[in-house]
């Protein structure tokens, strides 16, 4: 039978295969990066060339000032800032205490309320939309921030999991030491839990800021008023407005992708394993 | 274990009783959550369901009209469902196939690998509606990548949103572009795999790819499954996409079943009949998801102690 190992070189033949798939799912997968970057930078004329050109002459920066000047974008990422800020603020903390009490508190009840907790894991996101809608609508809350702040109040079921596990993980004689030194139960989870928990009280952080800053169909729903819209519903809004104007379409999805890809960058370690640990448990 | 946990709260001792209430009050806003903005709602949905509701006014009692409407007049209905379907079925086996070879690149044992992994994985976390937009101008006709690079080998490409033939796939390739979220997940699943398996069938001879459908794929099925019911969940609430690159188009190639949902609810304000089409694909999501769990004792393996 025939085989590789028995052949010299064998190592090297791998190496350059191994590396030539990864540079051509690389090309793949950035090249659309590219082709944004390069679109953001041309002018008027350049856009529609045929063939299209691949580098930008001149390369216009300006585009990116130029969509400030025709939707007000600044205050489409204020908007989007001030949502992500109460979301994540409401996350952690709810995320927190839910999971705290799931993973070191007894009481009755507790194993029925987090297969109940992980059922609705399997709710899709349609079934409550229209009503959810409804009962904000008929609260007076439409074309104000409530409906897309509150319900992270609620915590997520999937973050309460993630964190839940994780807590799972620190001895329970923690907590006995400290009750000892009269320590009560919010104190113990301030000042020992969380402390411990931070790995996974970043990663709901995370997960809840890039969630929100990209979420579409809330803000399409609750939002009309266009001083309120954020990032992502001021460019669909734009590209409305704007369908030939590729360059500036361009360079606004490109400032729209920034802050999650920033964010991804400091955090990737973390999130890559917390995702893989979601997975698996899953 | 369940026996000790069915305790009367009056045997409790002080102690276990404090405890229980510190715990229903730390998971209350969980539970306070749960009730307002999922319980009350979902049955407040199934409610106008059953009506006739623009919002304003009081909902009209039609009793099951809007659901025989549904199935047996609703031509929209049956264009939704077959678009979102056919997407699934394009969708879900491409990106389960490009997911586990770009898991399984990523597991080669290089240098640098780890520059490729943020690469792969940096699409994924672009919002969707910025993703959208990207692949709508790189798909364009006359002027997009797509087909700049299908000329250089004399093909000429389509309008691909423009076609009604090509729009779904356009959509597909907005869906496979965030495919690294996926591979990651693979990836722990490859890390995980006991090298000892690899080793043993290295000396029976075992070729690649011996190696690779009885080894690796056997050890990663519950991986697989659990990506397949999260993505056939993904699949039905797909949006953004198709709302942003074609409003459903053209000739409603690219109307998938939320967008018809959102139409009716939000821009015909029929709150009634949206409900009942929302808890229509509720229903079949859970149909399918039971078939998929009932199928997984067919092809998932579980190691011996998960038993």
């Amino acid at each position: 039978m025939f085989n590789f190992s028995k052949i010299n070189g064998r190592s090297l033949f791998t190496t350059v295969r191994g590396y030539t798939i990864l540079i051509l799912f690389a090309i793949v997968f950035l090249i659309p990066f590219y082709w944004m970057f390069a679109t953001a930078l041309k002018g008027d004329d350049q856009l529609f060339q045929i063939p299209p050109a691949w580098l930008p002459n001149p390369a216009v920066w300006d585009n990116f000032a130029q969509v400030f000047r025709e939707v007000p974008f600044g205050k489409f990422l204020i908007n989007s800032t001030v949502l992500v800020i109460w979301n994540v603020f409401g996350q952690v903390l709810s995320c927190t205490l839910v999971a705290y009490s799931f993973a070191r508190l007894r009481f009755p009840g507790r194993n029925i309320l987090f297969f109940v907790l992980l059922a609705t894991l399997m709710i899709p996101r349609q079934v409550t939309l229209v009503p959810q809608f409804i009962l904000f609508a008929k609260l007076g809350w439409v074309n104000t921030y409530l409906p897309l702040i509150l319900p992270a109040f609620g915590g997520s079921p999937f973050l309460i999991f993630l964190m839940r596990q994780y807590m799972m993980t620190i001895p329970l004689d923690l907590d006995a030491a400290a009750t000892i030194d009269g320590a009560n139960r919010l104190q113990i989870l301030r000042h020992i839990i969380a402390p411990i928990s931070m790995p996974a009280i970043v990663l709901v952080a995370v997960f809840t800021f890039t969630d929100v800053w990209n979420d579409f169909m809330g803000p399409l729903i609750y939002l009309n008023d266009p001083d309120k819209f954020t990032v992502t519903l001021g460019l669909s809004f734009f590209q409305g407005a704007k369908e030939t104007s590729w360059d500036l379409l361009m360079a606004g999805a490109l400032m729209a992708m920034i802050p999650p890809m920033i964010l991804f960058f400091i955090a990737q370690k973390r999130l890559l394993g917390g995702l893989a640990a979601a997975g698996i448990k899953g | 274990m369940s026996a000790n946990i069915i305790k009367t709260w009056r045997q409790m001792p002080t102690s276990e009783r404090r405890e229980a209430i510190a715990g229903y009050l730390f998971i209350s806003p969980w539970l306070i959550g749960f009730l307002l903005f999922t319980v009350g709602p979902m049955l407040f949905s199934l409610y106008i369901s059953f009506t006739r509701w623009n919002i304003v006014g009081d909902p009209k009692w039609v009793g099951l009209a809007n659901y025989e409407r549904i199935f047996t007049a609703d031509k929209d209905f049956r264009q939704a469902l077959l678009v979102t379907f056919s997407y699934a079925a394009i969708y879900l086996p491409l990106s389960t196939i490009v997911g586990l070879a770009m898991a399984m690149a990523l597991h080669l044992k290089l240098k640098g690998v780890g520059v490729f992994r943020t690469m792969l994985y940096l699409p994924y976390v672009v919002p969707s509606i910025a993703a959208t937009l990207v692949w709508v101008w790189v798909l364009n006709g006359r002027f997009g990548l797509v087909n700049t690079v299908l000329a250089w080998v004399g093909i000429e490409g389509p309008n691909w949103f423009g076609n009604p033939r090509t729009a779904l796939y356009g959509i597909v390739m907005i869906g496979l572009w965030g495919v690294g979220g996926s591979a990651v997940i693979y990836l722990a699943g490859l890390q995980n795999i006991p090298e000892h398996l690899y080793e043993a069938a290295l000396v029976d001879g075992a070729t690649e790819w011996q190696k690779f459908r009885f080894i690796t794929i056997p050890m990663l099925s519950p991986t697989i499954f659990y990506l397949l019911i999260m993505g056939l969940i993904g699949v039905f609430q797909t949006f953004t996409s198709s709302f942003v690159a074609t409003g459903g188009g053209p000739l409603k190639a690219t109307f998938f079943y939320m967008l018809y949902i959102y139409n009716k609810a939000w821009e015909s304000l029929r709150m009634g009949y949206a409900s009942a089409l929302a808890w229509v694909l509720f229903a079949i999501i859970l149909a399918f998801t039971v078939v998929v769990f009932r199928s997984s004792a067919l092809w998932v393996h579980y190691e011996a102690e998960r038993d």
